[in-house]
């Protein structure tokens, strides 16, 4: 066997994929929430900004699979994972007591697959439309001010990037772990950088449906 | 002082175990968990009933024996404490304690109290030592190790195997206790020939386990009676990597092992 296929045949191997997606995941999350928020410079700004990505169709494409490759990825993995964890432990305890893991930590194989399912109602409403009440094409600016002009899908975007923010604070520790990077030097910074970096997000994305609902973009 | 101990019961292996209820009296500060443990089954013997079956040794926290999960922490509420180490100066009067074994499919009750821990041994077996040839010692000084080097190593040798980490473990997972061992070995000179071979010769070991996977939950830090780390997880995964997608220099297709072993 091809030593990569031996590797993720490990369960050490599964979680270095994971790691591996993830952080191209998150990447993709960071860049997208500047993306979009281009659109408190404008319409022209932002509907500008989404002709420039499909410029090179070619590009984005390639853009799409890296990140459809991604995700398959890391939603393998984790059912992998989780069903091999699951087994684990076959007869529960009658007390247990936490002592270090969070909310977000034992809720990961929940606000994934939520945020997944996020992620196809997303791409519907805002990038093919046929979930969208009035969709024009190519007027980004328009149809994120129409489609968060309704209050409750403003509200469950807002909601899924809290979920986010809970998925990101784990992963973004926990991956230092997968990959194998701790060292006396950064260690204590990592718990805070993961903190750090989910709060940027929730806050930064859901700026733009509070935004539009508030009426500050219209 | 006065104890409610409800306690895991089970006959055998294949048995199905369920909690009993025993009020326990005359038990003294200076107590140690295991010895409160020793009064129930002194009285239990008396009354002609089956003793708890619990496992022990040295009493005194370093053999790795005793282990059970009481009131929901593996070890009991004290951190960095083993189950004999536990003392009943930490609890009060009218306690009411639920003990159970180590709840794991790798390690499956044996009775009571008592697991099976062997697939930590086949791990070990696996991989967790350093080939040397026997003979007359080396002298001790013909190696330098520097101070921080052998302290980092030894803060991870300080490992026990009790299994207190796959118990606390919500998924189950021995990385803890697997990323000791590398760590240990791996730091120090005498564990370098071997290093990429023992990473993944131990982990495929662990794999063949009914073993979960780590999540990060950090729960198996928090219980270790030992304190060990989770750096030595995160040196695990880097040596197990490493060692995946390193090409093996011996026609054999196994990483070289030290000349004349």
């Amino acid at each position: 066997m091809h030593p990569l296929g031996r590797a993720y045949a490990s369960t050490v191997g599964k979680k270095y994929a994971m790691a591996v997606s993830g952080v191209i995941l998150f990447l993709f999350v960071v860049l997208h929430m500047l993306g979009n928020l281009q659109i408190f410079l404008g319409r022209d700004a932002l509907n500008g900004y989404a002709r420039l990505l499909r410029v090179e169709p070619a590009l984005l494409w390639a853009a799409r699979l890296v990140l459809l490759a991604a995700v398959t990825v890391h939603v393998v993995a984790a059912v992998q994972l989780t069903l091999r964890n699951w087994a684990a432990r076959p007869v529960g305890y009658e007390r247990q007591r936490y002592l270090a893991t969070g909310y977000a930590a034992r809720t990961m194989v929940w606000s994934g697959p939520i945020i997944a399912a996020f992620v196809v109602y997303h791409l519907l409403h805002l990038s093919i439309g046929t979930m969208h009440p009035d969709f024009v094409h190519g007027d980004v600016y328009r149809n994120v001010v129409v489609g968060f002009s309704v209050p409750y899908v403003a509200a469950f975007y807002m909601l899924a990037q809290v979920l986010l923010g809970l998925h990101l604070y784990h992963g973004l520790f926990s991956l230092f772990q997968s990959l194998g990077a701790s060292h006396p030097s950064y260690d204590r910074w990592r718990q805070p950088f993961a903190l750090a970096a989910a709060v940027v997000i929730v806050l930064g994305s859901c700026s733009v449906p509070a935004a539009v609902l508030a009426g500050t973009v219209r | 002082m006065k104890l409610e101990l409800h306690i895991w019961r089970q006959k055998g292996p294949r048995e199905k175990g369920r909690f009993v209820t025993y009020p326990v009296g005359g038990i003294e500060e200076g107590m140690s968990f295991l010895e409160v443990l020793d009064v129930l089954n002194q009285n239990l013997i008396g009354r002609g009933e089956d003793p708890v079956a619990f496992e022990h040794d040295c009493r005194e926290g370093i053999c790795g024996s005793c282990g059970m999960v009481i009131n929901g922490i593996a070890h009991g509420p004290r951190r960095g404490t083993t189950a004999c180490q536990l003392h009943m100066r930490h609890f009060s009067d009218g306690d009411v304690i639920f003990v159970e074994p180590w709840r794991a499919r790798a390690f499956p009750v044996v009775k009571d109290l008592v697991v099976d821990r062997s697939a930590f041994d086949r791990i070990v077996q696996a991989g967790g030592f350093i080939s040397a040839r026997t003979g007359s010692a080396p002298e001790a000084n013909s190696i330098l190790i520097g101070k921080e080097t052998a302290d980092l190593a030894m803060d991870a040798a300080e490992c026990i195997g009790c299994g207190a980490c796959v118990a606390a473990c919500p998924n189950g997972s021995a990385v803890l206790f697997v990323g000791a061992k590398i760590t240990h070995l791996g730091l120090l000179p005498q564990g370098q020939p071997e290093r990429l071979a023992r990473a993944r010769a131990m982990v495929e070991a662990m794999e063949g386990e009914a073993f979960g996977s780590c999540s990060s939950h950090r729960e198996c830090e928090a219980v270790c009676p030992k304190r060990i780390s989770i750096s030595t997880i995160a040196r695990l995964n880097r040596d197990y990597i490493k060692a995946s997608v390193a090409r093996p220099r011996h026609a054999s297709g196994k990483v070289q092992e030290p000349v004349g072993t």
